[in-house]
Order: C-alpha cells, then structure tokens, then sequence
C-alpha cells in the first residue's frame, strides 16, 4: 500500500496553550482514516496542518509525498477538505456554488453530475440559506469533492445532523472512498468512526493514544463482554463469580451482569440451568468503541 | 482568470441579489435627490451658497453619502461576515487565494459606486440643472481618492474587527460622523465654521468635491491628506487582515 499522508511527531501551539503536544500517524492509499479524540484534543490542528492550513511548530506533514507548506500550490489541487463550520452567503445558490469552485480547478468534475450523485439535483437553484443541515453538508461535501482530489479531509462531517442525515451521509463517504479517495475524518462520534473508517487514531490531549482498526481497538483496549440478564430466582453471586471464564459479577437493580471472556454465555447460561434459574432479557453485551473511547480518554466522546 | 471572472461574476450576482444593499447604495441617495429637488425653494439660487441652488450645493453630500454606506458600511460587514462564517477559509483550501475574493468584493462595491455617482450627476443636471462637474479632472481626482480613503478605511475595519458584529460596531460611528461632517445629516452651511473646516479635510472631501463641481480648483492639502488616509489605512489592513 502507498502511504499518502505521513505525519510524523507533530507538534503545534497557540501562544501558551499546546494543541498539539505529539502526533505520528500515516494513511495509506483508498484508506478511511478516522482521527478521534474529546473535543480540544487538537483533532482540528491536526488535519489543518495536513491540509497546509497552518505551519507545525515541530515535526513533520508530508502528504502525497510533498510538504503541505512548500507545495501547497500543488496539493490544493491534489486535496479536498471540507472544514468544520464552513458556511456560504446566504443568497448563492448550491449550482452556482459548485460552478465556481469548479472552475478553481484543472480537471474539475462535472457539477451538474456530482449535485446528482449528492442527492442535490432537486435543489440546484436552492439558495444556500434555504437548505437543510443535511443538504448544507452535502454541498459543502460537494465542494471538497469538485476538484476530483486524491484526499479529502473531512471535518466533524456530521455534526449538528438528525440521524437520518447522519446515516445518508456515512453512505455517501463509502461511495466517495469507492471512487478511490482516500478519507482523513475527524470525528468525536464513534458509531461514525466505528461504521467508516478502516483504522483510527485515537487523540487526547495532543498525542495518539491508540491506533487501531475500530475492531482492534476495542479488543484491545476492553477484550471483554457482558452478558446482561434479569434472574428468575435469587442467585448467589459466588456461583457465577467462581466460574473460570467470569471476571466481576454487579448488580444493576434487578440486572445481573456478568462480565468475562471466552464463552462467557454458555458458561452462564449453563450453571443458571443446573439451579433452574431463568434468565429473563438475556442479553449480550460487546464492548463498543464508545466503550474503548472512555477507557482511553477517561471521557465520554461529546454528543 | 477563468476562477476569478467566476467569483466576480458571483459577487456581482450577490449584490444585485440583495435588495436592501441595492436600495441603500443606489437607491438612497437618488431618492433624496429626488425628494429634495422637489421642494422648489431649493431650486432656487440663493446667496447662502454663492448664488447657487440648494440642490448643486447639497450634491457633493450625496456622493459622501453613497461612498459612506458602501466603503464603511456595505464592504466592511460583508468581509467580516465572509470570514466569520469561513467563507475565506474554505477559499484559502483551494487552489485560489481568498485575496481574489477580497478583490472582487472590492471591484463590486466600486462598480456600484460609480453608478451611484453617475446617476446622482446625470439626474442632478437633468431633472433640476445642476452644472455637470466644471472641473472634471479635478473632480475624478478628488472622488478617486475620497473613495479610495474610504474604502482603505472600511477594509481597515474588516480587518481589525474579529465578528460581523464587531464590523458594525466599528463602522457605524465611522460612518455616522463622515455623514454628519459631509453634510448629509445637517446641510453643512448650517454647521459651526469649525466642524466645516474639519469637514473639509475629513474623508471624502466634502469641500473638494463640491469646489471641483462648481468649477474652483480643489484645495490640494484634503486630497493629500485623503491619499495618505488611503495609503495608510489600505497598508494596515493589509498587514492585519486575517483569512480566519
């Protein structure tokens, strides 16, 4: 695989505050790389000095095998980013928005092809202020998308979207990397993180705490599960608790759950037979990446 | 060349597709030409202003009033508003630089200048026969450079000013005092002598104007000081204006 973005010990700050104290990672090619991490964790600064934004005060940014400060003329047409809180004039309308932007560019796409594939066709002589957050999303998604760049950089995409917007927009990234762009997204919405992205590094505090497929993460981080049930009869905890594959029995009001490894399920399922107990809204449980953020960071991720 | 007729063609659009911007910068002062050329007395010469009308001696603060609203209203906001909503940001991640976008904004207020200018000359002579400009190269000059004062001084607030808000905050006082100095507010022959002579050296040049107008040479010291104010102001706002 082609490494496309290498950041390597990046360092930034503003005046004594440090955004970011030390950050590597590297993307390869037709990647969906997330950068996760509590808000202030200097996810923003991390993409901005990706995308030639802002100069690092230390380390390096190589993208596309170029200095984003150096060859910035070049990589402006090589990457596409869709930044936090864009807005546009009230009164532009979305196809004279992407018409300009378009002409910015050498080998721009088709505007008129990229509003349909967006789901914008309908709204081409919408002005920018009669939009839905969705459709304002996915125009400024258009924007990112209209110089046909190699990457694009998309930050907090989804952001202040109701769940059905949010969910349309995860598929129009899958069918973006599809084309064979490569994603850098920021984000501090796991479930975004755990549908989208091939790897993730997770960011607290300026530096990479973990990097990882979402599946990897969390086994790494919380191997465990949980199996979750309201008992028929009182159970005596020792009994679940002595069980090889248990490691801590709690009590959740009239819940029972059980956290452990291995076939946890069967094994308690099983003992819970022997004494013919019924465990009533049996569930079990898998860590999620939620799970994995808040043990890394010690923080819930910002809804 | 190519994306900056797109964005110049863009901001001319946006301009003429905000009503209020067009009622204000061209529509405003025509109506209160209009409206006051409609009151006979003042088509009457009178001595208060070297035997001419009221209406040829008022002219000159209409063209302060057009310069006032777009360079220290109309640009300022606007600029400020682009980059508070990440306009010039998202500019400055393509291959052309926010400064295209600046320069266009500018290209548009000047082009909506001129019109205000012009048509405030023409129906100025032909609905109530106020002489065209007797001096015309003085009174290029001095237009040219009351406006280029202005608009230094309205980029100089977008550039300090962090919000929209703030661009209005300052602008406004800016604005109301180069109105009442130039004679919009309160015809300037009814002034105290002192805030004239202010008015005369003051941005845009009242005075200079209005002598160009009327056929005497501009004084030359309020078109120098308005050319330091442009070069000046233009200069700071350069250094301070921020793209985010």
């Amino acid at each position: 695989m082609t490494t496309v973005i290498e950041v390597t010990n990046l360092r930034k700050r503003y005046g004594d505050l440090v955004a970011v104290r030390d950050v590597s990672f590297s993307v390869a090619a037709g990647e969906i790389f997330g950068v996760l991490g509590p808000n202030g964790a200097g996810k923003t600064t991390t993409v901005e000095c990706v995308a030639g934004l802002r100069v690092p005060d230390g380390g390096g940014v190589s993208v596309l095998g170029a200095d984003p400060r150096r060859d910035r003329d070049r990589l402006r047409r090589l990457v596409g980013v869709q930044l936090q809180e864009s807005q546009l004039p009230d009164r532009l309308r979305v196809g004279e928005a992407l018409r300009m932007y378009a002409s910015f560019y050498r080998n721009p796409a088709d505007p008129g092809e990229l509003m349909e594939e967006l789901g914008l066709g309908a709204k081409r002589d919408a002005a920018y202020k009669s939009l839905s957050g969705g459709q304002k999303q996915r125009l400024s998604i258009a924007l990112a998308l209209v110089g046909n760049p190699q990457i694009a950089v998309l930050d907090e995409l989804t952001t202040g979207l109701d769940p059905q917007a949010r969910r349309e927009t995860w598929g129009l990234v899958e069918r973006v990397r599809d084309r064979g762009v490569t994603i850098l997204l920021v984000t501090h919405f796991m479930e975004e993180a755990e549908r989208l992205c091939d790897r993730v590094a997770v960011i607290d505090s300026g530096r990479v705490v973990a990097m990882d497929s979402p599946a990897g993460l969390v086994a790494g981080v919380l191997p465990g599960q949980r199996v979750r049930f309201r008992p028929s009869a009182p159970v005596d905890d020792r009994l679940l608790a002595d069980l090889p594959e248990v490691t801590s029995v709690r009590r959740h009001g009239p819940q029972v759950v059980v956290t452990g490894t291995g076939n946890l399920l069967h094994a308690v399922t099983s003992v819970l037979a022997r004494h013919e107990i019924v465990a009533a809204e049996l569930r079990l449980e898998q860590s999620t990446l939620d799970d994995a953020f808040v043990e890394l960071t010690g923080r819930r991720p910002a809804e | 060349m190519r994306a900056f007729g797109q964005i110049l063609r863009t901001e001319a659009v946006l301009f003429l597709r905000d009503p209020s911007a067009v009622l204000v910068v061209v529509g405003l002062p025509l109506a209160l030409l209009l409206g006051l050329g409609a009151i006979p007395a003042l088509r009457e010469p009178s001595p208060d202003f070297g035997g001419q009308t009221f209406i040829a001696y008022f002219a000159p603060s209409l063209l302060v009033m057009t310069l006032a609203v777009t360079g220290l209203t109309a640009l300022p906001v606007t600029l400020a508003t682009y980059r508070e909503r990440g306009i010039l940001r998202r500019m400055a991640t393509t291959p052309v630089s926010p400064a295209a976008l600046l320069a266009a904004q500018l290209l548009v207020v000047l082009a909506s200048i001129v019109v205000s200018a012009v048509l405030v000359v023409v129906v100025a002579r032909l609905a109530f026969g106020v002489p065209l400009p007797q001096r015309p190269l003085g009174f290029a000059v001095a237009f040219l450079l009351g406006t280029a004062a202005l608009l230094a001084l309205g980029l100089l607030v977008a550039a300090v000013a962090p919000t929209s808000k703030a661009a209005q905050g300052f602008s406004v006082p800016l604005f109301m005092l180069t109105m009442f100095l130039g004679g919009v507010y309160v015809p300037r022959f009814l002034l105290p002598d002192f805030l004239n002579r202010v008015g005369e050296y003051a941005p845009p040049g009242v005075q200079a104007l209005l002598d160009a107008w009327t056929g005497t040479s501009p004084n030359p010291v309020p078109l120098a000081i308005m050319a330091v104010v442009a070069v000046f102001a233009g200069t700071a706002a350069a250094r301070l204006f921020r793209w985010e």
